[in-house]
């Protein structure tokens, strides 16, 4: 049921990343000041931004499971964190080795977007936690939408006050940030920041698909015991 | 909901002047911290940002010893199974945190100034500590309901809690850190970024919060 | 910081989008690990309905 469509879906995805592959190597020119190095960009940015707006998607979807009382999207909040997450570990890492190339060091605490990053990833790897130590279904649902919904409040909060804390202390670092782009490299971003979203949406059904599959299993399995005890 | 609020912090008020279970230890834990930076930083006095910082990140971490005694009571003798709006619970949990969070301070900052602080206190702090405070309550009574029902409670407490302050501790740090002889800041935006916070997570709270505990 | 010569900077830029990849490779390794399991199941319940039928 959560299956349909992933086969165009997944094609489109495969053609999108060739593609951005493709205007990232080919097309798109070397940056002035940083060289070869910014070419980790097209990676690095359009993760992040895909997992910030996959958090903040997670939490609109725990507010309609909330309102609507539907298990089923508190599935999709869950699977939505679940893909963030993961796509935050590799924020993180191309994260750290941008930092390294450009910078010379491993981590960087003046770079604002990437801390509040690590702040929020923090935050969202108490998920886990939290969501599987409760045991009855119904319960676990519930308190894990209302932490998708604070949580995804927290998202832009956060991001305020670490780019007040860092602004004035430091002059910007990074100027590749959207203002000063030229065109090419503009449309390969957009290119890459539109792949990404069409990988995390595969990714997402995907997972629903197989969670899915191991419910329904559960459930055939529960039935043949019972039918086999009366039996 | 004002009323049935104002029982329930009554009630733990009562509770608390009587066992003194959160406030004391709280004060303790504060002041054990500051020995321990103490002998961490090797310093008999600090000051500027290194001074906000210790006094912040303590201010903290106490606050989630009050935190997890948050419901303590409501486990042992099952208020919550008397029909009450949840907002209302809030409202009161939020409220007596608040207050033990006062309180501990009116110990701990005159203690910080005695044991570390180099320079002399300034009653700048006031507005900042109280604005902060509002936050700290609102956060930690809303995490302390998340985390009621989860097993392990007081271990995904403070993992809740702490990123979540982060915006607090990023405000108030740099906002004290000037009355501790640190380097001129902007308190106006400071204060105004803990207000924006405040607002949040009460807004938020009031929002979410019907959603929590069980009967 | 003066911009790094390209062979420097190439392994940078290898090692980011080589952890993007493996990142997905190992994603796909664990969704395949749950289809194996979820066959095995299946597996399972079907030798058990064949038992009871005859």
């Amino acid at each position: 049921m959560f299956g349909k469509r992933l086969l165009p879906l997944a094609i489109a995805t495969a053609v999108g990343i060739g593609l951005t592959l493709a205007l990232v190597f080919f097309y798109a020119p070397n940056d002035a000041d940083q060289g070869f190095v910014q070419k980790i960009f097209y990676v690095h940015v359009p993760m992040a931004i895909v997992a910030l707006f996959g958090f903040m998607a997670a939490g609109i979807m725990a507010v309609k499971h909330l309102r609507t009382g539907d298990q089923r999207w508190d599935m999709r909040s869950y699977v939505a964190i679940h893909m963030s997450i993961i796509l935050g570990v590799g924020v993180l890492v191309t994260g750290s080795i941008w930092a390294r190339a450009a910078w010379g060091h491993w981590w960087v605490w003046d770079e604002p977007q990437l801390v509040s990053f690590l702040i929020v990833f923090l935050l969202y790897c108490v998920y886990y936690p939290l969501r599987f130590s409760i045991e009855d279904r119904e319960r676990q649902a519930r308190y894990s939408s209302v932490f998708a919904i604070v949580a995804g409040a927290f998202v832009p909060l956060n991001f305020i006050a670490v780019r007040l804390a860092e602004t004035f202390t430091h002059p910007r670092v990074l100027g590749t940030t959207a203002g000063g782009m030229p065109g090419s490299m503009r449309f390969t971003f957009i290119v890459a920041l539109i792949s990404m979203t069409l990988l995390f949406i595969t990714l997402m059904k995907l997972e629903l698909t197989s969670k899915r599959a191991s419910d329904q299993l559960k459930r055939l399995r529960r039935k043949l015991e019972a039918q086999a005890a009366s039996a | 909901m004002i009323r049935s609020a104002g029982a329930i912090l009554r009630k733990d008020l009562r509770l608390e002047v009587r066992t003194k279970e959160s406030v004391p230890a709280m004060v303790l834990f504060v002041v054990v911290v500051y020995v321990l930076f103490h002998f961490g930083l090797d310093r008999d006095t600090l000051s500027g940002d290194l001074a906000s910082g210790v006094l912040w990140v303590t201010l903290l971490l106490s606050a989630i010893l009050g935190v997890n005694r948050l419901f303590a009571a409501e486990q042992l003798d099952g208020i919550l199974l008397a029909p009450i709006d949840r907002t209302a619970v809030w409202l009161a949990k939020a409220t007596a945190l608040f207050i033990y969070l006062v309180a501990v301070q009116i110990v701990a900052i005159p203690a910080f100034a005695l044991l570390l602080l180099g320079p002399g206190l300034d009653p700048g702090i006031v507005p900042i500590l109280l604005l902060a405070d509002i936050g700290l309550a609102a956060t930690g009574a809303l995490v302390a309901g998340l985390a009621s029902e989860t097993r392990a409670r007081d271990l995904i407490v403070p993992l809740l809690l702490l990123p979540l302050l982060m915006p607090v501790l990023i405000a108030a740090a740099r906002a004290t850190t000037p009355l501790f002889d640190g380097p001129d800041g902007d308190l106006g935006r400071w204060l105004g970024l803990l207000g924006l916070y405040d607002l949040v997570f009460v807004l938020v709270s009031i929002a979410v919060f019907d959603y929590l505990l069980e009967d | 910081m003066p911009a790094l010569p390209l062979e420097e900077a190439g392994k940078y830029v290898a090692g980011a989008y080589g952890v993007f990849v493996v990142l997905i490779l190992v994603y796909v390794a664990i969704i395949g690990a749950k289809v194996a399991r979820i066959e095995q199941e299946l597996e399972t319940l079907n030798d058990l309905v064949d038992k009871r039928a005859t």
